[in-house]
């Protein structure tokens, strides 16, 4: 039994680092490193003229910042959701068209490793992406205008699991049907979870129940929203600085889709947890079904 | 490329067969891919599976692989039921449509396919610069697959195929994309891993390559096996034909004993029904009887004569494509 435990983690691990290989030696991962290196560069400049042409010294000024680098987030957890899409969307559809497939999976190796072998690859890639240029641009941040986020680890972390959950849900595709129409479901349905969050958010300004529910509703089938407003709450700024703005219920942060009140409860990180699991397994299913 | 030199096998009339399958079966949808597939190939066998196209070849292939699940039946592969992941590392493949990565190089590829198959880390160097040579490729080894043409692809598939030494060697269509050189340099390898006691089961339907290399062939059509020989037998027609001088028509007549004569002309004569053995006897009856021997013409089917006469024989109607 523990030989065959040993066996099977082996041959993750060796698919993991045939997609992380695959990754590096693509010259899509390196433009967008070039580009991520770019954007922060431009940010942090633009973030030092604000800093130039209106000294910071009031909460009020480094909440402003604060909701300016929510925005930048909010691009990186777009490139991000993108990149897990379109790497993920791939991943098993195109090595089932082009017969890659065909002659790995006549090795001593099972569908169920091939597929998680390419998630923890994968997923390598984006959470090393997520920390890098989340704390990249944190840092640059903090290094030109003194604004320090209450959590930026844990926002990276957040931004990270994002697009671990985007991933997986493009993996989920991958099994059934081609790269491109697996990628373009998925980012859809990025996109509207993204939508329902905010209709939530309304929802509660306006009281309305029937819009609150949409917020529920939406993170059981895609719990990627919930993440997202965890990396937000990261790079809000710290309880003391946001008292002093009027507190979380503030209008000003009321009515922005771009503020978090509080982390994300528990119980939804578990369920984006279980969600991530159940899905892989689904996902393991589904192409064990599948007819090569 | 050289063919791989080993010693002879021992003898194996006692080993359990290496594919065995009953009623095997395999439906997509409505279609019917596969039908009553059963068939036993011995250990050190070069086993031909013959048929035309959408004939459920490589259907079959994948099925013994373990890539497709039955829709009936049963079969065991190197005594382990059909889909036994642990049975894999015995055994090669090729397939008749895939690629390798194209960003790797030949030698990654093979190192990579080692490394899946489990083969111990200090042989990787060695089984791949050992297949690498087998198959031509140890000058292009450092170059990506992307660069490479639809032969060479297949030639390093061939060489993927053979790492570890498997006992089994599945080629599905192996020389599809291959000139008459790289043709040859398969029927030396195909010779070499028999001589090594490795079955091969080859799935073709280009006649000549598996009537030079086969011994056993089975032969499928809609699905279904409508002949399962041995290649001599297959081919074996009892005739002959000789051109004599000086033989009256009287001796000619007596030469009726060894087999059927058949009108012939311009000095030939034709016998059919003859047994094998007796060919020398009958040309030395001839000599007796003060004929001149001119020529001596064994009768010989080919394969493709005797595919032909099956698939006519079988029922009309329409053959699914493939």
């Amino acid at each position: 039994m523990t030989g065959v435990v040993a066996t099977s983690l082996a041959n993750v691990l060796s698919v993991a680092r045939l997609t992380l290989r695959e990754a590096l030696r693509r010259r899509l991962l390196w433009a967008l490193v070039g580009l991520t290196v770019a954007i922060v560069a431009i940010t942090g400049w633009g973030f030092q003229r604000i800093a130039e042409l209106s000294p910071i010294g009031g909460s009020q000024e480094l909440l402003g910042l604060s909701q300016l680098l929510v925005m930048i987030a909010f691009m990186f957890s777009f490139v991000l959701a993108m990149t897990a899409v379109f790497a993920g969307g791939p991943a098993i559809a195109e090595e089932i068209e082009s017969g890659q497939a065909l002659a790995l999976l006549a090795r001593p190796l099972r569908r169920g490793e091939l597929l998680l072998g390419k998630w923890v690859g994968l997923a390598l890639v984006l959470v090393a992406y997520a920390f890098a240029a989340g704390l990249a641009e944190v840092g640059v941040v903090a290094a030109v205008t003194s604004y320090a986020p209450q959590d930026p680890l844990g926002a990276a972390g957040f931004l990270a699991a994002e697009g671990l959950v985007l991933l997986t849900l493009a993996l989920v595709f991958s099994t059934r049907i081609g790269p491109v129409a697996g990628g373009a479901i998925a980012v859809v349905l990025f996109g509207l979870e993204w939508m329902a969050g905010i209709m939530a958010g309304v929802g509660e300004i306006l009281n309305n129940d029937g819009l609150r529910a949409i917020g529920p509703i939406s993170r059981l089938i895609l719990p990627s929203d919930v993440l997202w407003r965890g990396a937000m709450f990261g790079l809000e700024p710290p309880a003391d600085l946001l008292a002093a703005a009027g507190g979380p219920g503030a209008a000003v942060f009321r009515v922005s889709p771009f503020f978090a009140a509080a982390p994300p409860d528990a119980i939804w990180l578990g369920w984006a947890i279980a969600w991530v699991v159940l899905a892989l397994g689904g996902a393991v299913l589904l192409l064990r079904r599948r007819e090569l | 490329m050289t063919a791989p030199t080993a010693a002879p096998a021992p003898t194996a009339a006692a080993d359990p067969p290496v594919i065995e399958t009953h009623a095997l079966a395999k439906r997509y949808g409505a279609t019917l891919a596969l039908a009553d597939l059963t068939m036993t190939v011995p250990r050190g066998e070069v086993f031909g599976f013959l048929g035309p196209n959408g004939a459920g070849k490589t259907t079959a292939v994948k099925l013994l692989v373990g890539l497709t699940r039955p829709s009936g039946g049963s079969g065991r592969l190197l005594g382990a039921p059909l889909g036994d992941v642990a049975t894999r590392r015995r055994i090669g493949y090729l397939p008749e449509l895939f690629r390798y990565q194209p960003w790797m190089t030949a030698r990654e590829v093979l190192a990579l396919h080692c490394e899946l198959a489990r083969l111990p880390r200090e042989r990787w160097g060695g089984e791949a610069a050992a297949a690498l040579e087998l198959v031509g490729l140890a000058d292009r080894a450092a170059d990506k697959i992307e660069t490479y043409s639809k032969g060479m692809q297949q030639r390093l598939g061939l060489g993927v195929a053979l790492l570890g030494s498997p006992d089994l060697v599945l080629l599905d269509e192996p020389t599809s994309a291959l000139d008459p050189v790289g043709r040859l340099d398969v029927r030396q390898i195909i010779a070499g891993l028999r001589d090594r006691g490795a079955t091969v089961f080859l799935n073709s339907h280009l006649l000549t390559e598996v009537e030079r290399v086969c011994d056993r062939v089975a032969i499928v059509d809609r699905g279904r096996v409508v002949a399962e020989v041995a290649m001599r037998e297959l081919l074996d027609d009892r005739s002959v034909r000789l051109r004599v001088d000086g033989l009256g028509a009287a001796d000619q007549a007596a030469l009726a004993r060894f087999g059927r004569l058949v009108p012939a002309a311009d000095g030939w004569l034709a016998l059919t029904g003859i047994e094998g053995d007796s060919v020398p006897d009958l040309v030395a009856e001839v000599v007796r009887r003060g004929g001149r021997v001119r020529a001596v013409v064994p009768g010989h089917r080919t394969l493709e004569d005797r595919f032909l006469d099956l698939l006519a024989r079988e029922e009309p109607g329409p053959r699914r494509s493939q």
